[in-house]
């Protein structure tokens, strides 16, 4: 009897089994952010719709998902079958033929994409990664202490300008910072605004010639307010401070005026999390010389790399993850306001988006204005508003932001960070090959 | 045939230990001397000395340098110092002495990244901070210790993590002294500073060699601290060679120049150990 009952356990165990060894299971690689989070969760539905198919999720925080993958990649280790990856890498990889294109079914309406987003991610026409997340930068700041001045914040105010309102709602005794800012060094952080400001300037990363150009005097004007701005109207400890850090303060009330990445918006216009959610109103970046690559460009792609052991379950979890229909899930699930945004032009015409987005136009409209092809006021070789589509952008990128983080507490001045910035960018770019 | 038969028992084990040992040092000796970036993926040109050129040439070089070796006999001279004291302290019973021991040895259990995480956002964080509060509570303005003193925090993390080791180290050495020859020290009218002077710290010194020589392979390798706290910045303070190898290897993604570095690490780490060696062997000769 007992030998029945284990026989019977055994053979049900060994029944489901099979069956698990029956479905194909994807290995996503992504990173810890709250769209990725969401989806997570609703991909219930997507196993549900496809039973042969079981997703498993591998989270990592930014940087070490970036590592990751990229080891991966380049050593075919064929660990994932899909990645999120940014719009940084995705032009780098699809030239090296380490991605596979993507493949729109019948439904997905791949022209109901943003025009800039597509851009940004396709290769010669063909689309390599698929968006679901997509911001752009934008001034966001406190209408009520603005109004309080006496004054006002048109789109594209000149940075001096900024600078004056920032001076007259500046109160750190009632502990108001008349401007937060990013401070903490690295590619994706402090110097995604700076090289915006130095684009707004009329600046560029490398000239046609790929010549680094941190010593050029777009740099210098930026890099100069930029420090000016933070040490005069800023809080204190920017220099560890990134998105998440400003954010806290923002909801608390401590900054009156904050750019930096779109989806903010939505944090601190929610009541549940910000305090002055009520009081926020937006503008365009500012711009001094160039609004070409005021306000940078940023996306999270979906991709399949070549080394993928199910393409085709990968191409199936793509269409439906970034699909019109996914949208539509996410806000009857988690509603309106936590949809990822950024990626299609439906998104912004549906009306009850806008009711609860009060932030839809100005974002829509930075996203518009961002080209990734066509990034600054002069010719640019590379691709990228605030990035260089180039391998060796991560390295010199991360070099420059510790020297201008190095600026910001004072520890050099402005000049010695951007001709140390330029030594370090001269010699990536001169072991890489470029200047034959 | 009486020699022959342990050598050859010995040999598999010997074997595996020369396999896990020199065969990667001698893969990172090959990688040192061509050119091999992930990022650029083809034949492995040969590419002589170019890479020891370039790991030599970055700005990060020299205050890199300085920064590992002011790092290192830093947190060894703290180590030593504190952990003698302590262990001093401790080595009469009191109530409550097998607690006390064990709080004192578990920071080195604790580990680096967590330990790194700890400081950053719990003690040193200037608005949220253990050390802020202290410093509201005395009405001074608290001192933003990563961004002002990056390197002076890194000391301190690792300081703390390794002050158990130092301490168990001298505590088990002070537990083998002569109980003898102290009382009779102490009958003798030597009181503790000289009762220090002459039996204690002379006892010491072959436990101080040990800490010294352990100390010197781990601390060239502190990686986590700087990792999670400053990144190797503001500019280049915190920034060490071990660091700058990681930023080559997984940073730019080549090979090639990370081999050189952690080659000439491993020269470092031999002159170092080669001096030390020297000058403890002369106090052990003694």
């Amino acid at each position: 009897m007992k030998r029945l009952v284990v026989g019977a356990v055994c053979a049900g165990l060994v029944c489901a089994g099979n069956a698990a060894f029956g479905a194909t299971e994807l290995v996503i690689a992504t990173v810890n952010n709250g769209h990725m989070i969401e989806m997570q969760k609703l991909g219930k539905f997507f196993e549900q719709a496809n039973p042969d198919i079981k997703l498993k999720w591998v989270t990592l925080e930014e940087g070490v998902l970036r590592q990751r993958m990229t080891t991966d990649i380049a050593t075919k280790g064929g660990q994932f079958d899909l990645m999120t990856i940014g719009i940084y890498e995705t032009p780098i990889w699809a030239k090296r033929g380490w991605l596979l294109p993507v493949k729109p079914d019948a439904a997905y309406d791949i022209d109901d994409l943003l025009p800039t987003i597509r851009e940004g991610l396709s290769q010669n026409g063909v689309l390599y990664a698929a968006p679901f997340y997509g911001e752009s930068s934008m001034i966001m700041y406190r209408a009520d202490l603005v109004k309080k001045a006496g004054t006002s914040i048109p789109d594209r105010p000149t940075w001096d300008y900024l600078r004056d309102v920032a001076a007259k709602i500046h109160d750190p005794a009632k502990g108001v910072y008349g401007i937060c800012l990013r401070g903490k060094p690295g590619w994706g952080d402090n110097m995604a605004l700076v090289t915006t400001m130095a684009n707004s300037y009329g600046g560029q990363l490398f000239d046609m010639k790929w010549q680094p150009q941190f010593t050029s005097k777009p740099w210098k004007d930026a890099v100069t307010m930029y420090v000016d701005l933070m040490k005069r109207y800023g809080p204190p400890g920017s220099s560890s401070n990134s998105f998440n850090e400003v954010l806290a303060m923002f909801n608390e009330g401590k900054c009156g005026i904050w750019i930096d990445a779109t989806i903010a918006a939505s944090f601190i216009s929610d009541p549940k999390q910000s305090k002055v959610a009520d009081k926020v109103a937006f503008a365009q970046s500012p711009a001094a010389g160039s609004e070409r690559g005021a306000n940078w460009l940023w996306s999270w792609a979906l991709a399949i790399p070549k080394s993928s052991k199910h393409p085709d379950a990968a191409q199936k979890f793509i269409n439906w993850s970034t699909s019109k229909e996914y949208v539509k899930l996410v806000a009857k699930e988690a509603g309106w306001a936590n949809v990822p945004t950024g990626t299609r032009k439906s998104t912004y015409a549906n009306p009850e988006f806008i009711k609860v987005a009060k932030f839809a136009a100005a974002e829509g409209a930075a996203i518009a204005t961002a080209d990734p092809r066509k990034p600054t006021l002069k010719p640019s070789p590379y691709v990228g508003v605030q990035y260089a589509a180039i391998p060796e952008f991560q390295t010199i990128g991360v070099a420059a932001g510790q020297q201008i983080t190095s600026a910001l507490l004072g520890k050099s001045t402005v000049d010695q960070a951007l001709s140390m910035a330029q030594q370090a960018a001269e010699r990536e770019m001169r072991k890489a090959g470029y200047y034959k | 045939m009486n020699r022959l038969m342990p050598r050859t028992l010995l040999t598999p084990a010997v074997l595996a230990i020369a396999i896990i040992s020199i065969v990667p040092l001698l893969i990172t000796l090959s990688y040192a001397f061509v050119k091999f970036s992930l990022l650029a993926p083809g034949e492995h040109a040969f590419h002589a000395l170019e890479n020891f050129h370039f790991f030599f040439s970055d700005g990060a070089f020299l205050p890199a340098l300085q920064n590992t070796f002011v790092l290192m006999f830093s947190v060894m001279f703290i180590t030593v110092l504190c952990g003698a004291a302590l262990a001093l302290l401790i080595n009469e019973a009191f109530p409550g002495r097998t607690i006390v021991r064990i709080m004192l040895i578990s920071p080195f259990l604790i580990m680096p990244a967590v330990n790194a995480l700890m400081w950053k956002n719990m003690l040193l964080n200037p608005i949220y901070g253990l050390f802020a509060q202290v410093s509201h509570l005395f009405g001074l303005t608290p001192v933003d210790w990563l961004s002002q003193y990056p390197l002076l925090s890194i000391i301190m993390m690792v300081s703390w993590q390794w002050l158990p080791f130092a301490c168990l180290i001298f505590m088990t050495a002070l537990q083998s002294m002569d109980r003898e020859q102290l009382e009779a020290a102490g009958m003798d009218g030597a009181n503790y500073g000289q009762k220090l002077r002459y039996l204690y710290i002379p006892h010491l010194g072959r436990a101080v060699s040990v800490v010294l020589m352990i100390e010197m392979i781990f601390l060239l390798s502190v990686f986590a601290e700087i990792f999670t706290t400053t990144g190797g910045g503001p500019g280049f303070e915190t920034t060490t060679i071990t660091f700058m190898i990681y930023q080559q290897a997984l940073q730019s993604y080549d090979i090639g120049a990370a081999s050189a570095g952690a080659l000439f690490a491993v020269l470092l780490a031999n002159i170092a150990a080669f001096f030390l060696m020297r000058v403890i062997g002369r106090n052990l000769a003694k």
